[in-house]
């Protein structure tokens, strides 16, 4: 009989892998479960859910730090920081209505262990590129803590780094402590009325090569453009590229017009100021283009300058949608469901230019089936799969979740 | 300090093994002098001394990896090198191991503007990447006061940092991808022009572990475009307290400064002596402040920077007018090191991390350990990210001095540790911090971080000796304590 564990402190989460490795029970590890259809289904025999371990532990404006038990909702984090006006920088995501399971927002767990990033991955990075330090539970049944509460810190290895995109596969991680940032007083978006992919990639790169500090690069084709709540998008009629820039006000008010003027021979220039500039990254940040059809979501990471000849590949072959974000570095692709979610294809449009994809949104069955994360080569998985028996060597911890067997 | 007892076999086989490594690069490439070999018998942290069993420099990933291959089959430990210029004894040599010298990896491959990035081989300098796309106003953002001559293999090593990583991020946050060998010969590449890795973050892992995972053989790092003007506004404060709530009142309201630094009254006389920059000397605080962006930008969060600055006590107040003024505020600090070296026959540089906060009471309990000591100590502070630079002076030549100061930096690390920071920032624990790990992690968490170099390393031959106090067989940590049939069923609620 299934087992359905729901710890409500660390010792309790220690407890039960204890008993998961002294019975070779394994636990399917969640708590809001917003992105249980994100990576493989794994089979576990029991549940551990973290939900219980919620609540911000410490919270320092002036030194830009925030811990907080895994299970904490993200919209508590977000709504804590800004009563001092400060955010996530990396953006994270909101993929909940894209895989169907609601807009609870998830939690910073979740966040952490998925490694989420949006549209400003470009300028701050990643969820990886933020978390300080964190207390978890391994897979062979140990508290153990990595990192601290200071951005600089290379005091032993950074085990942070490996929880960061570990889908929960290495430890239970109980609490977290990651670097927060200033919202700034401003932000707007340029956007570009450019229609084919190739002219949208180059105003892109362009924009990301000048000095203004571009914090956000995307590009929506004409049929996506269409689906965008934000009219002057929506109605352009055509494909538009959008530049977002933040800051203090002078400032951002002298880097859009300097963009503005910059961009202009790759089309017709426009503005969008905040509530329509929120609006359309929120749009870009959470996929909303996609949300709601049974298509079959894949996210590609590529070099930005291949984007647009990667994204023409994918389309001829698939027949699917694209958009781009991250300037033409990220390609969202949106394909007619099939059993094999057409990854052969997909993978072999990367070809030689280096990059990956990922299977974000496919049925169960196919995604048991088909790699979700891209498959490495021998000595790298290897690799991998050395590192995950070093933290869960039993594999009690979400097996399969990232790979098969592992 | 003590190191691992040399392998008396490796050393009685040193001829063969030189030979033998011999056949796997050019004959020039083997060092073995005893003259020779001086020239690497330490890094920056000159205090410990050791000649290397050897010392290799190869040139391709291919030899690299022959080495590797070689020295795995036969026993043979390694220490991988950049520039030397650790400050934590990362690349100190062993008795009984081969030196891996990555000098000679000093190319440039490719400059890509298109997808902001560079690619180059580990041995060239930090600097000399921010030289090859200066003339497209393009720079490399870690800038560690060694940026002359340490190279960026060794960056990624340490994961270094520098004066302007609150705004610009460390090393870490700058590197897109590696090649690497490991200690079995295989060739594996993380990352590349692309964002995020896949799968596990084993770029983000090998960032900061010392030569204990791998040798780095290709590197490619982002590039960003300069600001178009920076200014600098110096501010002297009656007290330390005044100049810490500046920091914070500064990032309060939500500025990030690109580089913000702090410095005592000791280290300003000794910068102000040596280059005159215009300190003030009569602060008991000195900070820089400097701010990036357009114009614009930079102008209106200056006006703001100085009125939070008079709020909090500032007693002296320059805004820098133009570049060869902000230049002219940077140069003391810039030369701490040197300036410092003028008073002191030698000194010690301790690198640990606090939260800012608790400066005031940090800076309090120093002077008292000072005195205890009867050592001085000046500290120069990368303010907005707490890592504390703090530059004990003693005399080698004195009988115990040394010692003496090695026991002072360590209370000043378990202070660090104590009020919530960590032994290391930027420079590493290498052999330096090494005993100390302890004061700052369980035992279960060291095993954990060794258990992850056992997947890296099976037999443990990459830079051992350093950042782990006690060495445990790869065997006997993978061992998992399953206590099966005594474990209760545990009570833990349900849903």
């Amino acid at each position: 009989m299934a087992e359905h564990f729901k710890p409500e402190n660390p010792d309790q989460v220690l407890e039960a892998v204890q008993w998961g490795l002294a019975e070779d029970r394994t636990f399917d590890v969640f708590a809001a479960r917003t992105k249980q259809a994100y990576g493989r289904p794994t089979p576990a025999t029991d549940s551990l859910d973290l939900s219980a371990l919620s609540g911000v532990d410490l919270y320092e404006p002036g030194e830009l730090v925030m811990s907080a038990r895994a299970a904490t909702p993200l919209a508590d984090i977000a709504a804590t920081l800004a009563e001092h006006r400060q955010r996530l920088a990396f953006e994270p995501p909101d993929w909940g209505p894209l895989f169907g399971s609601g807009d609870a927002g998830g939690t910073i767990g979740g966040v952490f262990v998925c490694n989420m990033a949006g549209p400003r991955r470009l300028q701050t990075g990643a969820a990886r590129d933020h978390i300080l330090g964190f207390h978890a539970v391994s897979g062979r049944g140990e508290h153990f803590k990595s990192g601290g509460r200071v951005v600089k810190n290379v005091t032993g290895f950074d085990l942070s780094k490996l929880m960061a995109g570990s889908f929960g596969t290495l430890a239970v991680m109980c609490d977290v402590t990651f670097k927060v940032l200033p919202v700034p007083e401003k932000a707007r978006t340029v956007l570009v009325f450019a229609d084919d992919a190739k002219t949208a990639v180059a105003a892109m790169t362009v924009a990301l090569q000048s000095p203004f500090d571009v914090s956000a690069a995307a590009h929506l084709p004409a049929e996506i453009a269409a689906a965008s709540g934000v009219s002057y998008v929506s109605r352009a009629g055509g494909g538009m590229t959008a530049i977002r820039v933040e800051g203090p006000g002078p400032s951002v008010d002298f880097r859009c017009q300097a963009l503005r003027q910059m961009l202009a021979e790759f089309g017709e220039t426009e503005e969008l100021h905040s509530f329509n500039s929120a609006t359309l990254w929120r749009e870009i940040r959470d996929v909303s283009y996609f949300v709601g059809d049974d298509t079959q979501v894949w996210r590609l990471s590529v070099p930005p300058s291949e984007g647009a000849g990667v994204a023409r590949t994918l389309s001829e072959s698939t027949g699917g949608r694209t958009f781009f974000d991250w300037g033409g570095g990220m390609i969202w692709l949106a394909i007619d469901a099939r059993p094999d979610a057409a990854h052969a294809t997909v993978r072999a449009a990367i070809g030689a230019t280096g990059g990956h994809a990922t299977l974000i949104r496919a049925a169960d069955d196919v995604r048991a089936v088909v790699p979700v994360f891209q498959p490495q080569p021998g000595p790298l998985a290897e690799l991998a799969a050395r590192v995950k028996d070093s933290f869960d060597p039993k594999g009690v911890l979400n097996p399969g979740r990232m790979t098969e067997g592992v | 300090m003590e190191m691992p007892d040399p392998d008396a076999v490796i050393l009685s086989r040193r001829a063969a093994i030189i030979t033998d490594l011999g056949r796997l690069v050019p004959d020039e490439n083997i060092i073995v002098d005893e003259n020779q070999l001086r020239a690497y018998e330490c890094d920056g942290l000159s205090a410990y001394r050791q000649l290397p069993l050897t010392v290799v420099l190869p040139e391709t990933t291919a030899q690299v990896a022959a080495i590797l291959e070689y020295c795995r089959d036969e026993g043979v430990k390694i220490v991988p090198r950049g520039a030397g210029t650790s400050l934590s004894g990362g690349a100190l040599p062993l008795a009984d191991a081969v030196t891996l010298g990555l000098g000679k990896f000093n190319r440039i491959l490719e400059i890509d503007y298109d997808n902001r990035c560079v690619v180059v081989q580990p041995g060239v300098t930090n600097k000399a990447i921010s030289d090859a796309v200066e003339h497209k106003d393009f720079y490399y953002a870690p800038d560690p006061s060694s940026r002359i001559a340490c190279s960026i293999g060794g960056n990624i090593a340490e994961n270094a940092g520098g004066m302007h990583c609150l705004k610009y991020g460390l090393t870490t946050n700058n590197v897109l991808g590696v090649e690497m060998v490991l200690t079995s010969g295989e060739v594996i590449r993380l990352g590349g022009k692309h964002m995020e890795s896949e799968g596990y973050d084993l770029l983000g892992l090998i960032t900061g572990s010392e030569g204990l995972l791998g040798v780095i053989t290709e590197v490619t790092v982002r590039i960003l475009q300069k600001p178009a003007t920076a200014r600098a506004l110096l501010l002297g404060f009656p007290s330390s307290e005044a100049g810490g709530a500046t920091v914070g009142a500064i990032i309060a309201a939500g500025i990030i400064p690109g580089g913000m630094e702090m410095m005592d009254k000791l280290a300003v006389n000794a910068m102000e002596d040596f280059v005159h920059s215009g300190y003030p000397r009569d602060a008991e605080s000195v900070l820089i402040v400097e701010l990036d962006g357009p114009d614009v930008e930079v102008d209106y969060l200056v006006e703001r920077v100085e009125a939070i600055a008079r709020d909090n006590g500032a007693v002296s107040v320059r805004v820098s007018k133009d570049e060869q003024e902000r230049q002219m505020f940077w140069a003391g600090r810039m030369s701490a090191f040197p300036s410092v070296g003028r008073i002191s026959p030698d000194y010690f540089c301790m690198d640990g991390t606090i939260p800012r906060a608790q400066l005031p009471k940090v800076l309090a309990r120093m002077a008292e350990l000072s005195e205890h000591y009867g050592l001085r100590v000046a500290n120069v502070f990368h303010a907005g990210d707490g890592n504390l630079h703090p530059l004990i002076l003693y005399d080698a030549n004195n009988p115990g001095e040394l010692e003496k100061t090695e026991e002072f930096g360590a209370d000043i690390l378990r202070l660090c540790v104590e009020v919530g920071g960590v032994l290391t920032g930027e420079h590493g624990v290498g052999v330096e911090k090494r005993d100390l790990m302890c004061t700052m992690f369980s035992e279960d968490d060291l095993k954990q971080q060794q258990r992850v170099k056992c997947a890296f390393d099976p037999d443990a031959l990459l830079n051992p000796g350093k950042v782990y106090p006690v060495l445990h067989r790869c065997a006997e940590l993978g061992r998992v304590h399953v206590h099966g049939g005594q474990t209760r069923f545990p009570d833990i609620p349900r849903f």
